[in-house]
C-alpha cells in the first residue's frame, strides 16, 4: 500500500465506491471480512479451550473493520462503526470486566472471585472468565478502530 | 537446524531495519520480522503469544506505521554523523544485559524454579479451580484477574486519550480556530 493509496482513504473516499475501480479489492474484502469477524469471535469465545482470548480476538475484530476502511474509505467505514458507537464500546468493555467483579462482590465473594456467581463453582468460574474475555475483546476491538480512524483522518491544513 | 535459522533470520531482519534508508521498506521488513517471530513462538509452544504477535505485530502495527508514514516523508533524514559516545554507551549496556542473562535459569531445564514450583501447581489445579482447560487463559483471567483488569483499563484509557487529543485538535482546526497547545 503506497502513500498515494493512504491519501485516497482520507481525501476522496467516495471515488472508490462510485466508480467501478478496484472491483477485485472490493469483492475480495466483501467475501473475506465476514470470515475474519467470525474468526475473531471464535478466538474470543474459545479462549478457555484453545489458544486465544479477548486480546487476540479483539485485535482480529478490529483488524476486520480496518480492512473495510482501507478498501471502502474512512467515511463509508464510519457509517458502519460511528464515532459514538466506538467511543461507547471503548469504555463499556472495561465496564463489563469491572461489573463482573462487582457482581462477584454482590454474590458474597471477593472481587473477581467468579466461582460464587452460580451454585456450580466450576460453571460459574467458566462463565465469569468468558464474560471477562468478552469485555476485553470489546474494548480492544474498539480501541484498535479508534486508533486507526483518528490517526488516518487528514485535517485541512495537513 | 530451524531453531538456529529463525533467530539468525530475526537478527538479520533487525539489522536490515536499521540500515535501510527507505522507511516503507523498513516497515515491510519489520512485518516480516513479526511473522517469523510468530513462527518462533509456535516453535516454543507459546501459541497464545504467537496469535498475539501475528495479529498485533504483523497486522495492526504495520497498518499504524503506514498511516504515520503517510503523514511524513518516506525517506530517512540523512546526514546523521556517527556518534561514538552513543555507540559506547549502547555497547556497554548490551554487555551488562548479556552478563545479566548468565544468571537466568536455563531454558527447558526441568529443575528450574518456575518448573518445580508454579507450573506443576497451575497444571494440577487450574481445571479444578476454574473449569477452564487453557491454563494461559485461566491465569490471565482468573488467577491474575486484577492484572488483566488493569491492562484493559490502560488500553481503554489509551483509546480515550486518542479521541480527546486527536479528534478535538482536528475539530478545532476545521473551525479555523487555533490548535490547542
Amino acid at each position: 500500500m503506497s502513500k498515494q493509496s493512504m491519501q485516497r482513504i482520507s481525501h476522496d473516499p467516495g471515488s472508490d465506491i462510485t466508480t467501478q475501480k478496484h472491483v477485485i479489492r472490493r469483492t475480495v474484502a466483501k467475501i473475506l471480512i465476514p470470515f475474519i469477524q467470525l474468526f475473531g469471535l471464535y478466538v474470543i469465545a474459545h479462549g478457555e479451550l484453545g489458544p486465544g482470548g479477548g486480546f487476540q480476538g479483539g485485535v482480529i475484530l478490529g483488524a476486520s473493520v480496518i480492512v473495510y476502511i482501507l478498501v471502502f474509505g474512512l467515511d463509508e467505514g464510519r457509517k458502519r462503526v460511528t464515532e459514538k458507537t466506538s467511543d461507547l464500546l471503548v469504555s463499556s468493555g472495561a465496564l463489563i470486566y469491572g461489573g463482573i467483579g462487582i457482581l462477584c462482590l454482590l454474590a458474597g465473594g471477593n472481587y473477581l472471585q467468579y466461582n460464587v456467581l452460580l451454585p456450580d463453582p466450576k460453571l460459574a468460574s467458566h462463565l465469569g472468565i468468558l464474560g471477562v474475555e468478552i469485555g476485553i475483546g470489546i474494548t480492544v476491538a474498539a480501541v484498535m478502530i479508534t486508533l486507526f480512524c483518528e490517526t488516518v483522518r487528514r485535517d485541512d491544513d495537513d | 537446524m530451524i531453531d538456529i535459522a529463525i533467530p539468525l533470520f530475526l537478527v538479520a531482519c533487525g539489522i536490515a531495519v536499521i540500515l535501510m534508508k527507505d522507511l516503507l521498506s523498513s516497515i515491510m521488513v519489520f512485518t516480516v520480522y513479526s511473522l517469523v517471530m510468530a513462527i518462533e513462538w509456535v516453535r516454543l509452544n507459546a501459541v497464545d503469544v504467537a496469535i498475539t504477535e501475528a495479529a498485533v505485530g504483523a497486522g495492526i502495527t504495520t497498518v499504524l506505521f503506514l498511516v504515520v508514514l503517510s503523514r511524513t516523508r518516506s525517506e530517512e533524514s540523512s546526514g546523521s554523523k556517527s556518534n561514538w559516545p552513543a555507540l559506547a554507551v549502547t555497547m556497554a549496556v548490551t554487555g551488562v544485559l548479556i552478563y545479566g542473562t548468565f544468571d537466568m535459569p536455563r531454558l527447558m531445564d526441568p529443575a528450574n524454579a518456575p518448573n518445580v514450583h508454579l507450573v506443576p501447581y497451575f497444571l494440577d489445579y487450574t481445571y479444578k479451580d476454574t473449569g477452564v482447560i487453557n491454563v494461559v487463559t485461566a491465569i490471565l483471567a482468573s488467577y491474575r484477574g486484577y492484572d488483566t483488569l488493569g491492562e484493559v483499563v490502560v488500553v481503554s484509557t489509551a483509546g480515550l486519550c486518542t479521541v480527546l487529543l486527536l479528534r478535538q485538535a482536528g475539530k478545532d482546526r476545521g473551525k479555523g480556530a487555533e490548535p490547542r497547545a
